[in-house]
C-alpha cells in the first residue's frame, strides 16, 4: 500500500515537473528560429568587437544605426503577417516613398505637421487596401498585383513630384520632430517608436484574434473559410496593416534625413533587405507560421551586419557578399532545426 | 411529434457531366437520431453532407430546418442551425495548435478581441478528456500535425462538441482509425445523442454502419436506394441487401455495354 502512495507521489511529481519544464522549453521551441537568428546575431556583434573595439565599443555607431534601423522595423513586422497569410508585398516600399510623398508636400505647404502625419497614414493605409482588394476581389496573385503597384506608385510619385527633392530640415526641433525622431540623452527616439511597433505586431500576432485568424488562413485557406473565418477580410486587413506602417515608416524616414528624395534605385535594396529580415526572422512563406520577434531580430543584425563589414576595413563593394553569405547561412540553419 | 430537424427535399447536384446526387429525399427527425450513411466511393455521400453544411449550393431542390424552408442556404446558416461537419477531405490547419483549431473562427475572446489563450487550452483539454483521449503525450498546444489520426479525429468532434451541435455530421470518421480509436468515436456518438444531439455517421462499413445506428440509408450512385431501421433489419440482412444492390449495378452496367456493343 505505501508503496502504491509513493508511486503516485512520484507520478504527481513528475507531471509538476513536466509542467514547470513546459513554460521555458515551449517558450525556446515557439521562438527556436528567432533564438537561433540571436544567437548568430550575438556571435557577430562579438567578433565586431573583438575585431574593431574602438569604433563598437562606441556609442556613436550604435546611435547611426539606431536612426536607420527602426524604418526597417516598422516595415518587416507587418509583413510578417502578409507572408504568414501565404501572401506577399513588394510595393511596400514605394508605398513608403508615397506617403513621405504625401508627407512632405502637405507639411512643407504649412499644414500640421500631425495632421500630415495622419494624411501620410491613410495615404499608405489607402494603397494597402487597394493591394487587398486586388487580390481578394479581382484573385490578383500577390507577387504580381504588388509588382504591378510598385512601379505605379514609384512613377506617380516620380511624375508627381518632378523628382524634385523637398527639404525638411524646418521641421527640426519642433515639437513634432522631437516626438518622432529627437534624443533622450544620447538615444534616438526613433528606436523607442520601434519598439512600440514590436509590442503592437507581437500582441497582435501572438495573443490577438487577427494573429490567430491570419495563421489558421495561411496554414488551411479552405478549412478556415469553413470554419466561418472571413478569409478576404483578413488578407486585407493585412495588406492595410503593411500600409499603416509605410505611412509611419515613410514620416520616421523623413525625418531622420530630412528631405522627401525619391531616389531611383537604391529603394529596391531597401525591399530586399527588410524582406531578408523577416526570412532569415524564421518566418517560410509556406504560410501558418512566423515569427515577429524573429523579424525584429532579423532586421537588427542585417543593419549590423552591414555596418560591420565597413568598419570591418572591408570597402563597400564587400557589404553584400557578406550580407549574402549570413541570409543564406541563415537560412540553412532553419532547415536543420525543421528537419528535427 | 415533432417536426423534423432537417429535410431536404428533390435535392439534385451536378459537377459539370457528373451527376453527383439525383433527386435525393432525406431527412433528421427532431428527436436526436444517429443515421448511419452508406456508399460505395463515389456514390455522392460526401456530396449531399457538404449541401447539408453549405458548401456546395444544390442545383435544385429545397432545404428545411424545424420545418421553415431555407433560403440562400450557407455555411453560416448551416452552422447557425447547429449542424457541425468533420470533413473527411479538409484537413485541419496542420502548423496550429490543437486549441487553435478547435476554436478556429470561433474564438474565445476578450473585449478588443485579444484571445483568451489560457481558457482555450483549458477547455480543449478537457473536451479532448470528454471524448477519451488521454494520451500522455499530447497537449492542447501541441501542433496538430504531432497527433495521431484518432486524435487528429477527436480534435474536429471536440467543435462538435464545444459548440453543442444539434446535428454533427462526421465523413468517414473511422477510415484511417485503429479498432479501439474507432470504439472511442462510436462511444461518443452515442453518448453525444444522449445529450440531446443527431448525427450522420459516413461509412463505407456496413458493419461499423450497424453497429452505431438508429437507422440505416443507403446512397447509390447519387440515389437513395434503401432506407431502413436498425430495429426492422439484422447485420446480416443489410450484408445481404447491400450485395442485392450491387449486383443490380452490376446487371445495369451490363445494360450499357450491350446497348453500346
Ligand atoms: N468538387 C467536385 N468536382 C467535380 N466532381 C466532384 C466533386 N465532388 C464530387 N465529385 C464527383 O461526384 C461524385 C460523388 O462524389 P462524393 O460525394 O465525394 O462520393 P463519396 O463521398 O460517396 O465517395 C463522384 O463521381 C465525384 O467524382
Ligand atoms: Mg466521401
Amino acid at each position: 500500500m505505501p508503496d502504491l502512495k509513493k508511486k503516485q507521489n512520484n507520478l504527481d511529481r513528475n507531471q509538476e515537473f513536466r509542467r514547470s519544464r513546459r513554460g521555458i522549453t515551449k517558450f525556446l521551441d515557439n521562438n527556436r528560429r528567432a533564438l537561433s537568428v540571436f544567437i548568430v546575431f550575438i556571435i557577430l556583434m562579438l567578433l565586431f568587437i573583438i575585431k574593431n573595439p574602438k569604433i563598437f565599443l562606441n556609442r556613436e555607431i550604435y546611435e547611426a544605426i539606431f536612426r536607420s534601423l527602426p524604418i526597417r522595423i516598422v516595415l518587416a513586422l507587418p509583413l510578417v503577417f502578409v507572408i504568414v497569410s501565404k501572401e506577399i508585398d513588394l510595393s511596400f516600399v514605394s508605398n513608403m516613398t508615397f506617403s513621405l510623398w504625401i508627407f512632405a508636400a502637405t507639411v512643407k505647404a504649412g499644414w500640421d505637421p500631425f495632421l500630415c502625419m495622419l494624411l501620410a497614414i491613410l495615404a499608405g493605409a489607402l494603397i494597402g487596401l487597394i493591394n487587398g482588394m486586388l487580390v481578394v476581389r479581382i484573385g490578383l496573385q500577390s507577387i504580381m498585383a504588388t509588382i504591378g503597384m510598385k512601379f505605379l506608385l514609384t512613377g506617380l510619385v516620380a511624375g508627381g513630384s518632378n523628382i524634385m527633392p523637398i527639404p525638411l530640415t524646418f521641421l527640426v526641433d519642433t515639437p513634432f520632430y522631437n516626438t518622432f525622431a529627437g534624443k533622450i540623452g544620447n538615444f534616438p527616439v526613433q528606436m523607442i517608436w520601434a519598439v512600440v511597433a514590436l509590442v503592437i505586431a507581437m500582441l497582435l500576432f501572438n495573443y490577438h484574434k487577427f494573429g490567430s485568424d491570419i495563421s489558421c488562413v495561411g496554414d488551411n485557406l479552405e478549412s478556415s473559410r469553413e470554419m466561418g473565418i472571413n478569409v478576404s477580410t483578413v488578407k486585407t486587413l493585412a495588406f492595410v496593416y503593411v500600409g499603416i506602417a509605410c505611412g509611419f515608416a515613410g514620416v520616421l524616414s523623413g525625418l531622420t534625413y530630412l528631405s522627401f528624395y525619391p531616389k531611383p534605385g537604391s529603394p529596391d535594396e531597401l525591399m530586399l533587405a527588410v524582406l531578408a529580415s523577416v526570412f532569415i526572422g524564421g518566418t517560410p512563406t509556406t504560410g501558418g507560421v512566423g515569427t515577429i520577434f524573429g523579424a525584429f531580430i532579423g532586421a537588427c543584425t542585417i543593419r549590423f551586419v552591414e555596418t560591420g563589414i565597413i568598419e570591418a576595413g572591408l570597402t563597400g563593394f564587400w557589404t553584400q557578399f557578406f550580407e549574402g553569405l549570413i541570409i543564406l547561412l541563415a537560412l540553412t540553419s532553419h532547415k536543420f532545426h525543421k528537419s528535427r | 411529434m415533432k417536426n423534423k430537424f432537417l429535410e431536404l427535399k428533390n435535392i439534385s447536384k451536378s459537377f459539370g457531366k457528373v451527376s453527383a446526387l439525383e433527386r435525393v429525399n432525406f431527412y433528421i427527425k427532431g428527436e436526436p437520431e444517429i443515421v448511419g450513411l452508406i456508399g460505395d466511393n463515389g456514390a455522392g455521400k460526401s456530396t449531399l453532407i457538404k449541401i447539408i453544411s453549405g458548401i456546395h449550393t444544390p442545383d435544385c431542390g429545397e432545404i428545411y430546418i424545424n420545418g421553415k424552408r431555407m433560403e440562400n442556404w450557407s455555411v453560416v446558416k448551416s452552422r447557425a442551425s447547429g449542424v457541425e461537419t468533420v470533413y473527411q477531405d479538409r484537413a485541419l490547419a496542420m502548423q496550429q495548435t490543437l486549441a487553435r483549431n478547435i476554436f478556429m473562427g470561433r474564438e474565445l475572446t476578450s473585449i478588443f478581441g485579444f484571445v483568451k489563450s489560457k481558457l482555450q487550452f483549458a477547455e480543449a483539454d478537457r473536451l479532448m478528456r470528454t471524448i477519451g483521449f488521454t494520451s500522455k503525450v499530447f497537449a492542447s498546444d501541441s501542433a496538430v500535425v504531432n497527433l495521431s489520426g484518432g486524435e487528429r479525429q477527436g480534435v474536429a468532434i471536440a467543435r462538435a462538441l464545444y459548440f453543442k451541435a444539434n446535428l454533427m455530421i462526421l465523413d468517414e470518421p473511422t477510415t484511417a482509425l485503429s479498432l479501439t480509436e474507432a470504439q472511442k468515436i462510436f462511444d461518443f456518438i452515442r453518448q453525444a445523442r444522449k445529450g440531446g444531439s443527431s448525427c450522420i455517421f459516413i461509412t463505407h462499413n456496413i458493419y461499423h454502419a450497424y453497429d452505431v445506428s438508429d437507422r440505416c440509408v443507403v446512397l447509390d450512385r447519387g440515389k437513395i436506394v434503401m432506407e431502413t431501421d436498425r430495429e426492422h433489419t439484422t447485420v446480416e440482412q443489410l450484408v445481404k441487401d447491400m450485395q442485392k444492390i450491387a449486383q443490380n449495378n452490376g446487371k445495369v452496367r451490363e445494360g450499357i455495354n450491350n446497348a453500346r456493343s
